[in-house]
Formats: C-alpha cells, sequence, structure tokens
C-alpha cells in the first residue's frame, strides 16, 4: 500500500486520485412527470404534511430466490424498530400500504422509462420483470420495493471517452423519513409508490469532480425529454466510491449535485485512512485471529458519577456496559474523514443498530477528560484488567440496548482488523458521511409473484423510438451552429420548449438566437419580477412568433406582450392594438422631442415638466394622458442614462 | 419415460421456441450464459426455469445485480454457456429447542402461507414447514411452547373439502386423546371460516384450545402477517384458557394484536386486508398479542384437563347454498332437486325472503324430501319469518329459519346434520340445536359495528388508535 497521506480537498490533484486508485460510480434516480403513481392510481406529486391516520408495521428477513437471508435483512431485524405510517387518504390508497395487491403497471411511466433506455443506447428488455428489492428499514411498507429492468447496458459519451451503464430500471419511489428516535421510526407516505427510474453506471469516474460532472450529463438527457419531474427531491443520486484495496461504499440519496465531490473526497479519505488503520493494527500484531475484545456491567461501579448521560441513564434503571479492545489504546482517535475520527464508526453503529439514538451514545478512553471522573477511569481499567495499551468504550441504554451496543462495539472494532465492511451510508452537510446500513447484495431481490412478466412488444419500442427526442450531446452541436448564444444552449437544451424551439425557427422562420432568447431568458426575466409564466403555454409562444412572421409586431414588442400576458393570465388581440398605438405615441413623442429642443427654456430644471404639457397640447384627445406622461418619461430618462 | 422427466427438469417450465432455442446451444436451466440477439443487445446471467403460466416466448435470466428480464427467443442468436449455479431455496432450519416446563402444542399444516417458498412453476409462492424451519424464521415460537407439526395436506384453501375436514378432525381427536395442551392448524384464509366451522361441529367439549391461522400477506415478504399470526396463535394454544375452536387473525391492520374469534361467528370480509376476518353479530372472545391473552367476555369454554370429548366426523357432499337476486328462476331450485341434492341454505333477502315465482320451487323441494333451510345475506341479523306473510307461506312450504346463523356456518352444519341422518325432524333438530354458539339468543348492539370513514368521531378514533 502506497503512503499517500490526504491532503486538504482543494490541494487533492487528478493524479493522487489516480495513486488512491480512486474509483465511482452512480446511481442516479430521477422521478417521472405521471399524473398516478406506478402501481396504483393515487395522485403522484401531491405532497402533503397532514395526515389522517397512522399504521404499525414491523419488518422481518425473508430468504431470497435463491434461499438465502440478505446480511442487511438480518441486520435491521436486530434493530427491531417499530415503524409508523402517516397516511393521508388523498395520497394513499390500501395498496401502498400493504393491504391490498399491485395494479397493472402504469403505462405512461413505463413508455418514459423505455424512451431514457433508448436516449442512453441501452438493450430494451424483450420482457419485464418486475422484482422486490428488501429494504427493512421500514422506508416501503411491503418491506420491498417494486422494480424491474427496463434496459440492460448503455453509454454516454464524456470529455473523449464515454461512461459506460450497467442497466436502467423503473421503480417505486419510497416513503419521506420524519423521525428516527430510540425505537421508533415515523414515515410520510406521500411520495411512497411515484414511479422513478433509476440509471447506474460502471465505476468509471476517476476523481469527485467528474462523478459530478457526469451526473449532470446523465440528468440532462433524462430532463430533455420533458418528462419527468423537476424541483427538490424529484432527483436524488446514490454515490459508490472506492478506493485501491477498499471496498465499495454507497453514499445515500445525495440531493444536490454540488456536493459529490467533497461527499467522494471524504469518503476516499476514510477508505484510506481505514486502511491505513488496519496495517497499524496488523504492526501490533491486531488481526482477525488475535483480535480480543470483551465488555463487562458496570452499571454499579459508576453508580455515583456526576457525568451527566450516563448519571441520568442509571437513574432511569438503565444499563451500562463497558468494551474492553485489547492493545487499541489511541485508535479510537485515528482519522478517518474531516475532523472525524474512528470512535465516529463506533458510535454510528451503536446509534444504527443498538437504537440509541442520543448523542453521545459512547465515551472512550482515548478522550477521557469532560467525561466521568478520572478516578472512575482508573477503577474501570483495574476491574477490565486492562493496561495502558488497552482502549475502553462505555456505552450504555436499556438493557437489550446496552447488551447490542457492547457486541456491535466488538464487531465494528474486528471488522477495522479485516478491511472496510460494505455499508450505505448517508451523507452529512458538512460532506462526511455516516453509517446508514450494511450494504444489501444480489440475495434481497425476489420475484414479485403478485404480477406476471411483461412482454415489451418490438412496436411498442419502435412507436417509442420515432418519438425520441435528439440526444443533448448532439442537440448542443447543432445549437452552437445555428447560432444560439453559447450561455443559452445549457438551458434550451434541457428545457420543455425544445421542440417549440425547432418548430417556430423551421415553420416560422424566426431567428434561432432571437427564439432562444424568448423562450429561455424572456420567462426567467418574467420570474424575476415575480410573474407567473404559467399563462404562457406553447401555442401562446407560437401564437406570438407567427405574429412576427406576420409582421404584425416587431421583435422589440415580444418581451411586452409577454409581460401584458403574465401579468393578466390571458393573451389578447388588444395588447397588440394598444401595443401598435404606443409603437405609434413613440414616433411622435421622439418627433416632438425634436422640435422641443430647438425651443428656448428660461427654467432649465422645468424643462421635463414643460415638455409633457407640450406633448399633452400636440397629442390631446389622441390617447390617454397618463400613457403619455408615462412614455415621455420613459424616453427622457432613457436620454439621461 | 424417465428420458422425458429429465428433460422436463433439465429446461423446466420452457416450451415451444425457447426448448428449442436452449436445446440447440445446450443451455440447460441453472446454465450461466452470455447471450446476444439478433439485433445487437447483449445480456450475461443465469437461465431461471420459467413459470408454465408464462408465455413460451421468452427466456428468464437473472442477472449478476439480481434482476430478473426476459430475452425473446426468437432473436437470439448465440447463448454461450459459461457454468452452472444451482439454487437451493431453504428456509435455514434449526432444531426446535426442547423445554420441559413449556406446554406441548401440535401445528397441522393444510396449506396455506403461513410458511411458504417460490413455487418456479408456477411463480406462486408454495407452503412449506417443519418445526425447525419454522424456528428458523421465527424464533420466538419457542418463547412458548415445544412444537410439533404434521403436515396432513398441502392443498390451497379453496380446495379443502369433506375429506380433508374429516381427516383434520381424527387428526385433533388423536392429539386430544394423546394429552396435547392446544392445537393449531395452519389454513389458507380464503375458506378457514368454513373448516373452523365445520370442525366446530365435527369437534365438541374439546379441552384444549384449537386455533386456526393463516396469513393474507404470504411469509415471503418482510412485512408479512404469518410470523405474528403464527405468535399469537401458538401462544393462544400453549397459554389461553378458552377451549374453543377459533380463528386468530390480525385484529387492526397494525401490527398490534390479533383477535381470537368462535369459529361459528367468524367471516372473512376483505379480499386483501390483514384485519380481514371480524366476528359478526357478536364480539370476538378474546385479544392476544405477544405478552398477554385479553378475554373479551367470559362465557367461553374454559380449558380443561380431562378428556371428555366427542368426535363427530360427518359429512353430506350434496347441499347446495344458494344466493337469492331478484328475478331468480324456480328452475334454480329445481335443478339441484332433480340433481339429487339432499339440503339448501338460502340466503335470502332482507329478514330473509324470495320471490313469489319461487314458491313452486320450493314446494316441488319439500316434495321430494330436501332440506330447504333460510339464511340472511345481510349477514348481520336474524331471519324473521313472522314479519311478513311471504315469510308464513316459506314456512308452510317446509322453509326452516336459522335465526342467527351465518350463511356459511349453516351451509356447513346442514352438510353434517344431513351425514348424520336422513330424518328430516331430527335434521331440524340439530340445525336449531346450538353446539358451538352459531346461533345466539341475543345478539348485544356492538356485535353489529361498521364504522363508515369521513365522519368526523369516526376519524378522531382512527387518527387516535392505529388500525
Ligand atoms: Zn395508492
Amino acid at each position: 500500500m502506497s503512503k499517500f497521506i490526504f491532503k486538504p480537498y482543494e490541494e487533492m490533484t487528478p493524479e493522487d486520485y489516480a495513486t488512491i486508485g480512486f474509483k465511482s460510480g452512480l446511481e442516479v434516480h430521477q422521478q417521472l412527470l405521471t399524473e398516478k403513481k406506478l402501481f396504483c392510481n393515487c395522485p403522484a406529486g401531491h405532497y402533503q404534511d397532514k395526515y389522517n391516520a397512522e399504521i404499525l408495521r414491523h419488518m422481518r428477513p425473508t430468504l431470497s430466490e435463491l434461499g438465502e437471508y440478505d446480511g442487511t435483512a438480518l441486520m435491521e431485524f436486530k434493530t427491531k424498530k417499530d415503524i409508523i405510517y402517516r397516511i393521508n387518504y388523498d395520497t394513499v390508497c390500501t395498496y401502498e400500504m400493504d393491504d391490498t395487491p399491485p395494479f397493472q403497471i402504469n403505462e405512461q411511466a413505463l413508455d418514459i422509462a423505455l424512451e431514457v433506455g433508448m436516449l442512453f443506447n441501452g438493450y430494451i428488455v424483450d420482457e419485464l420483470h418486475i422484482a422486490r428489492k428488501q429494504y427493512l428499514d421500514g422506508s416501503i411498507p411491503t418491506g420491498f420495493q417494486r422494480t424491474a429492468i427496463t434496459a440492460v447496458g448503455g453509454h454516454i459519451p464524456y470529455k473523449d471517452r464515454t461512461i459506460n451503464l450497467i442497466q436502467m430500471s423503473i421503480e417505486e419511489d419510497s416513503c419521506r423519513e420524519t423521525s428516527d428516535i430510540g425505537h421508533k421510526r415515523i414515515y410520510k407516505t406521500d411520495r411512497l409508490g411515484m414511479p422513478l427510474i433509476e440509471t447506474v453506471t460502471y465505476p468509471e469516474m476517476k476523481t469527485p469532480d467528474e462523478v459530478a460532472e457526469v451526473n449532470n450529463i446523465l440528468r440532462e438527457l433524462v430532463r430533455s425529454t420533458g418528462k419527468v419531474r423537476t424541483g427538490i427531491g424529484a432527483g436524488r443520486q446514490d454515490v459508490n466510491v472506492s478506493v485501491e484495496g477498499g471496498t465499495r461504499i454507497e453514499i445515500k440519496g445525495v440531493p444536490n449535485i454540488k456536493r459529490i465531490p467533497l461527499l467522494c473526497y471524504n469518503e476516499a479519505m476514510r477508505q484510506w485512512n481505514l486502511l491505513r488503520l488496519r496495517e497499524e493494527l496488523h504492526a501490533r500484531g491486531i488481526n482477525g485471529e488475535t483480535f480480543n475484545a470483551n465488555y463487562t456491567d458496570v452499571t454499579k461501579l459508576l453508580r455515583k458519577t456526576a457525568y451527566q448521560p450516563i448519571h441520568n441513564a442509571i437513574i432511569q434503571g438503565m444499563k451500562v456496559n463497558c468494551v474492553l479492545l485489547k492493545g487499541w489504546n489511541g485508535l479510537m482517535n485515528w482519522q478517518t474523514q474531516t475532523d472525524t475520527y474512528f470512535s465516529k464508526e463506533i458510535s454510528d453503529r451503536v446509534r444504527v443498530i443498538a437504537c440509541l439514538t442520543t448523542l453521545p451514545n459512547i465515551i472512550h478512553s482515548d478522550r477521557w477528560s469532560e467525561t466521568i471522573a478520572a478516578a472512575d477511569w482508573k477503577n474501570l481499567r483495574k476491574v477490565m484488567n486492562a493496561t495502558k495499551d488497552d482502549a475502553l468504550i462505555i456505552v450504555w441504554g436499556a438493557d437489550d440496548d446496552a447488551e447490542m451496543g457492547a457486541k456491535e462495539i466488538i464487531i465494528r472494532a474486528k471488522e477495522a482488523t479485516i478491511g472496510i465492511p460494505s455499508e450505505t451510508r448517508q451523507a452529512h452537510w458538512d460532506g462526511t458521511n455516516g453509517f446508514e446500513r450494511i450494504l444489501p447484495g444480489p440475495e434481497r431481490m425476489y420475484p414479485d409473484t403478485d404480477l406476471p412478466p411483461k412482454p415489451i412488444s418490438d412496436e411498442r419500442k419502435n412507436r417509442i423510438r420515432s418519438q425520441m427526442p435528439e440526444r443533448i450531446w448532439d442537440r448542443t452541436k447543432r445549437y452552437l451552429e445555428i447560432g444560439v448564444p453559447s450561455d443559452i444552449v445549457r438551458d434550451l437544451r434541457i428545457s420543455k420548449l425544445a421542440n417549440l424551439f425547432d418548430k417556430v425557427v423551421n415553420e416560422l422562420n424566426i431567428s434561432p438566437k432571437f427564439a432562444s432568447v424568448a423562450l429561455i431568458q424572456f420567462p426567467k426575466r418574467l420570474k424575476k419580477m415575480r410573474l407567473s409564466t404559467i399563462a404562457l403555454t406553447e401555442e401562446v409562444y407560437f401564437n406570438i412568433f407567427k405574429l412576427i412572421t406576420d409582421n404584425k409586431i416587431s421583435h422589440a414588442s415580444v418581451f411586452p406582450i409577454m409581460k401584458k400576458i403574465a401579468e393578466t393570465g390571458i393573451f389578447s388581440e388588444e395588447y397588440i392594438i394598444n401595443l401598435k398605438k404606443e409603437e405609434e405615441l413613440i414616433k411622435v413623442i421622439e418627433r416632438t422631442k425634436l422640435i422641443f429642443k430647438d425651443m428656448k427654456i428660461n427654467k432649465a430644471e422645468k424643462r421635463d415638466d414643460l415638455f409633457i404639457c407640450f406633448l399633452m397640447n400636440e397629442l390631446r384627445g389622441t390617447a390617454d394622458g397618463s400613457l403619455i406622461a408615462k412614455l415621455a418619461k420613459e424616453i427622457l430618462n432613457a436620454e439621461d442614462k | 419415460m424417465s428420458e422425458i422427466m429429465n428433460e422436463a427438469e433439465a429446461y423446466k417450465g420452457y416450451r415451444g421456441i425457447t426448448l428449442e432455442v436452449l436445446k440447440k446451444f445446450n443451455a440447460l436451466v441453472w446454465s450461466e450464459i452470455d447471450v446476444e440477439t439478433i439485433d445487437g443487445s447483449k445480456y450475461s446471467g443465469l437461465i431461471l426455469p420459467r413459470s408454465e403460466t408464462a408465455d413460451a416466448n421468452h427466456i428468464v435470466i437473472k442477472m449478476a445485480t439480481g434482476y430478473n428480464i426476459g430475452v425473446r427467443a426468437e432473436k437470439v442468436a448465440s447463448i454461450v454457456v459459461n457454468g452452472r449455479k444451482v439454487a437451493h431455496y431453504k428456509i435455514p432450519e434449526k432444531a426446535f429447542p426442547y423445554d420441559k416446563g413449556k406446554p406441548r402444542v401440535k401445528l397441522f399444516g393444510t396449506g396455506g402461507t403461513i410458511a411458504s417458498r417460490l413455487d418456479y412453476r408456477t411463480g406462486a409462492v408454495i407452503p412449506a414447514f417443519s418445526p425447525g424451519e419454522l424456528y428458523g424464521s421465527v424464533p420466538e415460537l419457542a418463547d412458548y411452547c415445544n412444537l410439533e407439526t404434521e403436515k396432513l395436506y398441502g392443498v390451497f384453501s379453496e380446495n379443502m373439502g369433506p375429506e380433508q375436514y374429516i381427516g383434520t378432525a381424527k387428526a385433533i381427536a388423536k392429539e386430544i386423546e394423546q394429552g396435547v395442551e392446544g392445537i393449531v392448524i395452519g389454513h389458507g384464509t380464503d375458506t378457514m371460516h368454513h373448516t373452523a366451522a365445520i370442525l366446530s361441529f365435527m369437534i365438541q367439549n374439546s379441552p384444549v384450545p384449537i386455533v386456526m391461522v393463516g396469513s393474507q400477506r404470504s411469509s415471503d415478504r418482510p412485512s408479512s402477517d404469518a410470523a405474528l399470526n403464527l405468535i399469537h396463535s401458538v401462544k393462544t394454544a400453549a397459554e389461553s384458557n378458552l377451549a374453543e375452536i377459533m380463528v386468530c387473525m390480525f385484529g387492526p391492520t397494525s401490527d398490534m394484536y390479533g383477535l381470537l374469534h368462535r369459529g361459528t361467528r367468524v367471516r372473512k370480509m376483505h379480499s386483501s386486508y390483514r384485519s380481514t376476518f371480524r366476528t359478526l353479530g357478536d364480539i370476538p372472545l378474546a385479544m392476544v398479542d405477544k405478552n398477554k391473552i385479553t378475554p373479551l367476555r367470559q362465557d367461553y369454554k374454559k380449558r380443561r384437563t380431562d378428556k371428555e370429548f366427542k368426535i363427530l366426523p360427518y359429512f353430506e357432499e350434496k347441499v347446495g347454498i344458494v344466493y337469492y337476486y331478484p328475478n331468480m328462476q324456480p328452475d334454480m331450485i329445481n335443478s339441484m332437486v332433480d340433481n339429487g341434492y339432499r339440503g339448501i341454505v338460502i340466503a335470502g333477502t332482507g329478514l330473509g325472503h324470495v320471490n313469489k315465482p319461487l314458491y313452486p320451487a320450493l314446494k316441488y323441494a319439500q316434495d321430494k324430501g330436501v332440506a330447504v333451510y333460510m339464511t340472511v345475506q345481510t349477514l348481520w341479523g336474524y331471519v324473521q319469518m313472522y314479519v311478513y306473510d311471504t315469510g308464513r307461506d316459506m314456512m308452510e312450504l317446509g322453509v326452516v329459519p336459522t335465526a342467527n346463523m351465518l350463511p356459511e356456518v349453516a351451509y356447513m352444519k346442514l352438510c353434517w346434520a344431513l351425514g348424520q341422518t336422513d330424518n328430516l325432524e331430527e335434521v331440524k333438530r340439530i340445525m336449531l340445536t346450538p353446539v358451538a354458539g352459531e346461533i345466539t339468543e341475543r345478539e348485544p348492539s356492538n356485535g353489529y359495528l361498521i364504522y363508515q370513514g369521513g365522519i368526523p368521531e369516526v376519524e378522531e378514533f382512527i387518527s387516535k388508535f392505529r388500525k
């Protein structure tokens, strides 16, 4: 193993990442824009915090199709959580609550998934097999997610190479977690069952920045269909990271692509440092065989401690266990991530597996100050038969939890002598990550016996292929060639108005530059003015452009018309007539101004007022006074600048 | 012959073009393969057996990610076989621990999905169990008893019939003779209440609890109600004082408690809900959870140590049930009489009515010595044939009202009664003499509660208690 020592984030170079053998792949989740959910007829995308009722369930592990128990499944069962679902009658029916078998798959969602599979150049499967992917954390009331492969393989261009895809699936979305305290986890169910696609890449990204860039391409490609949801939570990704000699670790549910590089960096560092920790342990003569640890109930010994968390626990009749790790002195402070140490690996496991969710949930002898008294530590060493080379970790909680906690501490410490355990980890806001659960394997897949396999006909594939949008990298090239400003290309290529853009350019002969500005920049400008663009439908846009082609308005009138529509919510011929009037008025004002310029004025500061009076006299009866005043002021202001 | 069998096994479930293609490339089921199609698609994975109910056009492949896909056989250009990996589906078996301080409980299997595994031929789940397998998947059972199991039948509940009813009753009797302290019967849920009813007549005065149990969500899913139902039923059999024939299934849809329903007053009321079983026209006997059994009433039969029970394994198969509807033609009844039916249970409208045009048919049945009994399709409430003239007319025609017996229960009881005697008066005496709570003298007003969602007080209740 290389002697490489991790540098601060900003100083890491691609060569550094090559040295540690950094590899990363993505699992990109994207909600589809459908009216209904995937396997029932509930409305999709109606989020609600209000709930009518609660349902309580527990999850038990079951066997896989090939007859094996999944490791994660057994671990989750150890944790024994009460899972509570909050349901709202409007967004959830008996299907999501696992009291009714699934209905036939949502065909609209399946079409979108197949289309995206084609965009990715994947092999579209001939027959869809709906599988059950086990999740025992309770995030889905059935205990599994219904999911099916729609495409296998595929690739996208990236820099001077291609990034290959493993597969793409269509699946139902899970619940949103509300809280997870002690033995009780609460979920909101409104998102549950919404159609989602998941795209999985091979681990072909070589630096954290590449991961984010590839993610952006994948995200834009699906958005370019105009058939996926946007907004918070509509797109989420799992990032798989490994280093040379490390393990594939999945960082789950990263909502924001910008955060990916730092998360990748910290995970790479964690794995690298855990590998170095293993070297250190081996150097101390501690390996899988020689690893030595035990634990004892020390509740009595600590019954007089002043350290609040333990003091309170004992008062409540809880139990305190002390774990001895032979030869581990100092290693709880071994750095794993930025400002994060091995003790966090231990604490995380105790939190998740033993349900000891109130922090701190452990204290240890490598950072003994501000915990129990020095004399207590000394007594503990004596009772535990510990030397100065050993480490002590204290965990407290209800009887079963304190037992589970002590056992789990030993399990996690022993794993450090072997390597990096396969885990899924959750992203934290500071860019570090924490343990979520043991990484599930393919054993957790099980065929869905409620729904038969579904053939996908060639006719269906051909129909979708014929309506498929141009791929974004092809679009980008073409837009630049026809003169779309490069800062607009980025937005236009994933815009829902991309088809309309081509239509007005081709059918109405509008210049690509102007059409793209009007379709991308103008709505942004309106939104900045806090105006809604809902009334600006494709049809309305088309009609506006047609006015230009028919010489009824000038290019300059497009934005004012859009603004008027945004303000009133409707499109009316009157706007054009009024605009026409305004245009004429402006011409008269400009002309009058030239005449006025040559007139002698005594009081210079009254010049503008006099000009408006003069105008009023000239134009009386032909137009509304206030409009004349407004236009005149605009012209005078423009002159001042 | 054996060659054909082997081929069927080697290419399990494949036929037609898929079988041809697999044979061409010598790709047996469980082969690890790379397949390429004529349109350039490439897939790798394990060939799985094909469900017999699925079409004959696709080959099923399990990929490394654990997902399955189907490849259309007519598009296959080549298959390369790289290896073989046969699946061995087995519930982990651990010897059920023996504790001499715990009661002996016998679990009979008749089918259903209490414990189950996947059947590749049909793609459906099939039942499988042994004490070791059960302990491997529901170790909590050992907290309550020393469990013994015996598989009586392996049928879905809709295939339960007279042979199975009699066989089960005899098996129960044998166990009681041998001093078992409680009996659990695993059963598919669809006809569980039919079996519960007939067993209530065939086994009378049992000294120990006899608990029927099943699951609404098969045990191959993490959210299954199977394990908890099994725990509840075993606890009831081992520890409860209720020496009755009962159905033990979820109370609410939440994993909270089970209800113990008397075998003659229980009915499946929802096609898929967990809390599908309900006691009708009365309240359940008790609630049960992992820690306690809470009787809801005191008039249940108590556990005894004697063996003074009766077994009456009789059943007449020529009995039918007729669900009356307006415009029913007399030939519906006539054809049953002509086909040699000896008994008919009618589920009539309202208080127990059928239309006048049916009267001649009822007369015909009476003349032919067919026993005709009236129940109500409203399920709740009593047959009251004295209220209207029509009812009295029907009684003249030999139709006997059965008070508040549920239609399925009356059906089972009539089969049982006619199995014992040809004497219609004797049949009538048997039918109208309550044996196990199938007829009750009074209906408490909380015996009929169907909450209507949306009403404020109901919603308040639901939001307060997890249902
Ligand atoms: Zn629904």
